[in-house]
């Protein structure tokens, strides 16, 4: 176990400095002078050539790169051109609401999910297959943002069970505020879920673990909860890094047609307002968090199950 | 990390051909392929289908219900519902290919050279790989819209960088798994060139799980398209594009909902019809796979 932890840190390097790698020449993409872009109608030759020193764009590329590096280390992302102070401090009072919605409709979509892919798994090729099949097919095309707005439609403006959007102030409020736009990622996530679920549990099934604890007379009902949904669970969830990914571009969308207050809000509103800085530091930030949780779903993954090794 | 595409490197049989292989097609296939049609024939006719301009406006016209004239009725700025619900069917199938095409022959070609040979390209390319999956493919793909300013070609430049990558570790996976069988081993004991063993031998079965991975990538990226356009950020108004009808029907959502509706049941059809299909293409192409 200590020497995968260590190996998986160690690949865990060249990962992180490819982030910043990208991070870092996302900014190069910006057609032009990027000072000259990020002060727009501000942009006398005096202001950009300050700006320019002050973004370091005067140096060699590689020091650019290397100053860049030590920012990250010191937590110093840049300076948001909206809002004239550093972004760091403002994604991490929006993460959190991110972080909320994401996990919420994770637990929501676990809800539906789990029953339908095992019931699915269990009546491989009869009706009930084929029909959560045609299910996993429409949820898979339906568009997100479209069914936020008649979700929106109907349970805020008709029926006025929930409110059109925010994140209000106590945990019930979240709860509440936050159940349309949970439900709307759960929407997209359960497909997917479903789907690898009823693989696995097939996969599972197949397994001769399995025929033993049949041939030794367990009830069936016990085999399927004792070991093969906890084993295709498992390895379910040992995707819930790619799937954060995933939530997040689910949260963007959502966020921004919910009006919530959040980091994928956040990171339209910066586009918009050409805040390359703010786009910059929150692509950085997610794509930390992903790997974040990759590590620990990978080391979680490893402490259960004792097979897994880099040998 | 936790490799996805291994379900699809599983080894099969080699040797087996398209045509040998009688087509019997099951009645969701038959769906999928007439839903396919239709959307074809309106992006196809959609000139000569269309009774009313679908750019100009028409403000005295505006958010009527509908009627003979207007089967769909009318937008805000008095535009046929129907006419651009048509037309936009050649910009979303354009936004579906165009990425889908370019990532998916940029993956082939890095995916193929890594497999074949190797080595520290083959490193280079892994690296690439895992760095790209740290990034939300959303938000990686909105960043870099964000650089280079909202538009259609450059949300296609977008979608092309941070999606080819997916199609190269797809490719890469599958040479590594063909390499090693005895047909390629024969052909290259044989004398056949590097090229050649790639092109006729390698290729032609490495491309059909790329196929089968660029039907669900169609899918997603039809609605990474329209998401974009939804948010401003990909087509620009007035051209017709269904997420573009959608953003643009938020605010007359209670007098005139069809300007929600049909454009979202559009990205639907198309979505519904690609998935169909690509389900059928994998039981065609790789049974019991």
């Amino acid at each position: 176990m200590g020497r995968y932890l260590v190996r998986r840190l160690l690949l865990l390097l060249p990962v992180a400095l490819g982030v910043t790698i990208v991070t870092f020449f996302l900014l190069r993409l910006i057609p032009g002078d990027p000072a000259a872009m990020m002060l727009d109608n501000r942009a006398t030759a005096e202001n950009v050539a300050r700006l320019r020193h002050q973004l370091g764009l005067d140096r060699p590329l590689f020091i650019q790169y290397l100053l860049f590096l030590q920012n990250i280390v010191t937590g110093r992302l840049g300076e948001s051109l909206y809002y004239r102070s550093q972004v760091l401090p403002i994604i991490l009072e929006r993460l959190p609401v991110t972080l909320f919605l994401a996990a919420y409709s994770t637990i929501l979509a676990a809800i539906v999910a789990v029953p339908l892919g095992a019931w699915a798994a269990l009546q491989k090729g009869r009706a009930s297959d084929q029909v959560i099949r045609l299910g996993v097919l429409f949820s898979l095309a339906t568009p997100n943002y479209w069914a936020a707005i008649v979700l929106l439609l109907v349970f805020s403006v008709e029926l006025r069970w929930f409110p059109v959007g925010g994140f209000g102030t106590t945990f019930g409020e979240h709860l509440r505020h936050l159940l349309l736009p949970a439900l709307t990622i759960a929407l997209s996530l359960v497909p997917i879920l479903v789907r690898t679920l009823r693989h696995n549990i097939l996969e599972v099934l197949r397994t001769e673990y399995v025929r033993t604890a049949r041939a030794k007379g367990l009830r069936r009902m016990t085999v399927f909860s004792r070991h093969v949904l906890r084993n295709s669970l498992i390895s379910t969830v040992s995707l819930l890094g790619l799937h954060l990914g995933f939530l997040v571009g689910g949260a963007v969308v959502t966020e921004t047609v919910y009006a919530i207050p959040g980091s994928g809000f956040l990171l339209i509103k910066s586009t918009f307002a050409r805040d390359y800085p703010m786009v910059q530091g929150l692509t950085l930030m997610f794509a930390g968090l992903v790997i974040l949780v990759n590590l620990l779903t990978d080391v979680t993954y490893a402490a259960l199950d004792p097979r897994v090794t880099y040998d | 990390m936790i490799d996805s595409a291994q379900a699809l490197n599983a080894p099969r049989p080699a040797g087996r051909r398209f045509a040998a292989r009688r087509l019997r097609l099951s009645p969701l296939t038959w769906i999928g392929v007439a839903m396919l049609v239709a959307v074809l024939f309106a992006a196809a006719f959609a000139p000569l289908l269309i009774r009313y301009d679908p750019i100009k406006t028409e403000l005295t016209n505006s958010l009527q219900l509908p009627s003979a004239a207007h089967p769909l009725g009318t937008d805000n700025f008095g535009r046929d519902i129907l006419s651009r619900l048509l037309y936009a069917a050649r910009v979303d199938l354009q936004i579906m290919t165009v990425p889908t095409t370019v990532s998916f022959l940029i993956g082939l070609g890095m995916g193929s050279v890594a497999g074949y040979y190797g080595g520290a390209v083959d490193g280079v390319l892994m690296r690439v790989v895992d760095v790209s999956m740290a990034f939300p493919f959303y938000v990686l793909v909105i960043a870099i819209v964000a650089m280079l300013g909202p538009g259609l070609v450059n949300m296609y430049v977008a979608m092309v960088l941070a999606g080819w990558v997916a199609y190269a570790r797809v490719i890469r996976g599958e040479i590594l798994a063909a390499k090693s069988l005895e047909y390629i081993l024969g052909a290259r004991a044989l004398g056949a060139s590097d090229a050649r063993v790639i092109r006729r031998h390698l290729l032609p079965n490495v491309v059909t799980v790329g196929i089968i991975f660029a039907m669900s990538d169609a899918v997603l990226n039809i609605l990474l398209g329209g998401a974009l356009s939804f948010l401003g950020l990909g087509v620009q108004p007035p051209t017709p594009e269904w997420g573009l009808m959608i953003a643009e029907g938020r605010d007359f959502l209670l007098t005139s909902p069809a300007m929600v509706l049909f454009p979202g049941l559009a990205l639907l059809w198309v979505g519904v019809t690609f998935n169909l299909l690509g389900d059928a293409l994998t039981d065609y192409l790789r049974p019991g796979g």
